[in-house]
């Protein structure tokens, strides 16, 4: 089973986790201002790259702390992780 | 009238292995805080700095472990019916102290074959060297959600959800078949007795 490196309890396997999609989506500043399109690509259009992605995991059976990684979606490698509020790191692709 | 106090492991106590107890009823609370020095002295024992660690000491409230769960969050564990003077020793502190008492009961392991029995059900590297004692990890094992505490050279303290318990304690028997730790009662279905 893979191993998934939690930012705060070390690699552990990857049963532990959840997954919660793409990292870095902004909650609208002003909501009731956006139209209905607008509204529905910050609900339901995500990336999804062929390659390094940004997302939102969650040590669930573990810290329960919800952090960042950036996976290749090539490989399934974690290329890195990084706590919430950590800018993302730059990777080779 | 208060209702009789029965462990979530009662009938389970002669059909343990001859390596596992349980310590039921110990007082837990779950601490949420960045105040954790304030909250230190209280408790006699300063709050683990790193993750995936725990602390013990000694203090008003007898002894007292700490263990660390979160950035934030820590459960404060203690021997039986000392949860409400703990919370209010803590009231002072900025915070929120839950008692969580009921939530999980304890099981001590040890012996030998202590890391042989775990890693049947635990991916978490159990060698000495990577978990020294003083090391709390929350975890899996055999699927239930665990923590789990390094408290002597092969001693371990495990905290199961009382609801989990009777589970654990029937995966635990079959882990430890095959190191000859199980007594003479033949471990099948529910024990006799069960509420
Ligand atoms: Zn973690």
């Amino acid at each position: 089973m893979q191993l998934i490196p939690c930012p705060w309890c070390g690699p552990r396997e990857e049963a532990e986790f959840h997954y919660g999609g793409q990292a870095h989506v902004a909650y609208p500043s002003d909501p009731s201002a956006l139209s209905d399109e607008e509204w529905a690509q910050y609900v339901f259009f995500r990336d999804n790259p062929s390659g390094p992605f940004a997302e939102r995991w969650s040590h669930s059976a573990g810290c329960r702390r919800w952090f960042n990684a950036v996976r290749d979606t090539r490989t399934h490698d974690l290329l890195a992780v990084y706590r919430v509020g950590e800018p993302m790191p730059e990777v080779a692709s | 009238m208060t209702a009789e106090l029965v462990s979530p492991l009662a009938a389970w106590t002669s059909r343990l292995p001859s390596t596992v107890s349980e310590r039921p009823f110990l007082s837990q609370l779950t601490v949420r805080s960045s105040d954790t020095a304030a909250m230190g002295s209280v408790l006699g024992v300063a709050f683990p700095s790193r993750p995936c660690t725990f602390t013990e000491g000694s203090g008003r409230f007898g002894d007292v472990s700490v263990l660390w769960l979160g950035p934030d969050e820590y459960l404060v564990v203690a021997e039986p019916g000392l949860q409400v003077p703990i919370e209010e020793g803590l009231r002072a502190c900025k915070g929120s102290v839950v008692d969580t008492s009921a939530q999980r009961t304890t099981l001590v392991l040890e012996g030998p074959h202590v890391r042989d029995v775990l890693a049947h059900g635990c991916s978490v590297d159990l060698h000495p060297a990577a978990a020294p004692v003083g090391t709390c990890v929350q975890t899996l094992l055999a699927r239930t959600g665990i923590i789990l505490q390094v408290t002597g050279a092969d001693t371990f303290t495990l905290l199961v959800r009382s609801s989990f318990a009777e589970y654990l304690a029937a995966w635990l028997c079959d882990a430890s078949v095959e190191y000859g730790l199980l007594g003479e009662t033949p471990v099948t279905g529910r024990p006799q007795g069960h509420r």
